[in-house]
């Protein structure tokens, strides 16, 4: 539990990877999660990047480590609606459902369809192959209300830290 | 965050359902309603279900993991369960055992798949001690290097389910009706079902099992038994049962 913590402040530190950048897991890397300036994230472990009209969605890379390896996702389909902080489909990973919750409200314009067949990629890929969903969010001021990259590295390592 | 629900010694509480023979479509409906309208932890026991049925996991394909044609031709029931993992055949030599829990009732244990796996482990390590060489062997429940309880779960942002079925016996005849799984543990190393599985009646009576399950329960939870958990009419659950047709369905696409 030391060495992660070590190692998740020296990322922090390094604001280890970027939003244009891959992340790119060394064997040190393994030791604790990427966490990228620029998107926003939900104590729930998902993420959300704001572009224009349009948020993508996904989980982070604490996320998918703690779960392991995914081998199957639901998720909604497009013309649906998802509301802050509830599900909206989920991933099974050794022989668990894990609800995935949405960080903002609004109308699904997209899918991830490459999901069905290559459910991995949200763990080789959490923040760019691997994302979700793509919302049109209906109330952008929920964003407001999410951590940014500093707060939430912090949070999972408390989380880490007291269990 | 839930206010944490304490007992007499100051531990959270929990309700107790034992049932017995209940089907297992009901027993798994119920479990999904109260992982996601009650705010209450549970173990619901079930002392065997009435008739043979197989359980598929969320992901489950048919063709993948049952020989559909004896199936049919049987008129055995499949169904597809909330929870992730793999295929069982259960009937009235099956032990359910779940666990629905507020994840802060459990606090030292983090909500993800292997912490919830480990620490039901600890739980059924007391059961187990001085009786049969226990262990939880990837996501098994093993005496030695044979399987006798297989686990699930299903995790929500605030709650979650960990449900074993356990084998206190078995009809050897039925595990005919399941393939071999593409994905199966390590530890299995391409064994058949048979040379696979062991029963628990070697080992304790099915009421001591019981008895001690929920004396090993006692030690995280402050236990009450409840007749009957509340019911939700406006919860549709997501375990259900497949129909013929969709069987004859999968038949047909594996062949082409």
């Amino acid at each position: 539990m030391a060495l992660r913590m070590w190692a998740s402040s020296t990322a922090n530190a390094l604001r280890l990877s970027s939003v244009s950048t891959r992340p790119h897991f060394s064997p040190l890397s393994r030791c604790f999660s990427s966490v990228l300036d620029g998107l926003k994230y939900a104590n729930s472990h998902e993420w959300v990047k704001h572009e224009g009209s349009v948020a993508t969605i996904g989980i982070t890379d604490h996320a998918q480590d703690h779960l392991g390896e995914v081998v199957f996702v639901d998720l909604p389909d497009v013309g649906g609606s998802v509301t802050k902080a509830t599900g909206f489909g989920a991933v099974e990973s050794v022989k668990a459902t894990s609800d995935i919750n949405s960080p903002v409200s609004g109308e699904i314009v997209e899918v991830n369809s490459k999901l069905s067949e290559t459910p991995g990629l949200i763990n080789t890929s959490p923040y760019e192959d691997g994302w979700m969903i793509k919302v049109k969010p209906s109330n952008p001021s929920e964003l407001e209300s999410l951590m940014g990259s500093k707060e939430y590295t912090k949070f999972c390592e408390e989380e880490d830290a007291s269990h | 965050m839930a206010t944490r629900e304490v007992g007499r010694v100051g531990l959270p509480l929990m309700n107790i359902v034992r049932m017995k023979g209940v089907p297992i479509l009901q027993q798994l409906e119920m479990e999904e309603c109260l992982l996601r309208t009650s705010s209450d932890n549970w173990c619901i026991i079930n002392d065997g279900t009435d008739s043979p049925t197989i359980v598929m996991g969320i992901s489950g394909k048919p063709a993948e993991l049952v020989e559909i044609s004896p199936v049919l031709e049987d008129k055995i029931p499949v169904i597809r369960r909330f929870t992730g993992g793999g295929t069982v055949i259960v009937d009235h030599g099956t032990i359910f055992v779940s666990f629905i829990c507020n994840k802060d009732a459990v606090a030292d244990v983090q909500p993800y798949p292997r912490p919830i796996m480990s620490w039901s482990s600890l739980l059924y390590r007391k059961v187990f001690q001085g009786i049969a060489d226990f262990r939880l062997r990837e996501n098994d429940y093993v005496f030695g290097h044979r399987k006798f309880g297989g686990n699930a779960q299903s995790i929500t942002k605030s709650r979650w389910i960990h449900h074993t079925s356990f084998l206190w016996d078995y009809e050897t005849r039925n595990m005919s009706y399941l393939k071999l799984p593409k994905r199966a543990p390590e530890y299995r190393l391409a064994r058949d079902h048979l040379d696979f599985i062991c029963p628990m009646k070697d080992h304790l009576s099915r009421s001591d099992f019981i008895n001690k399950t929920i004396d090993a329960a006692s030690s995280h939870f402050s236990v009450s038994s409840t007749i009957k958990p509340p019911s939700n009419l406006k919860f549709t659950p997501n375990s259900r049962l497949l129909t013929e047709q969709e069987l004859e369905a999968a038949a047909m696409k594996s062949f082409q």
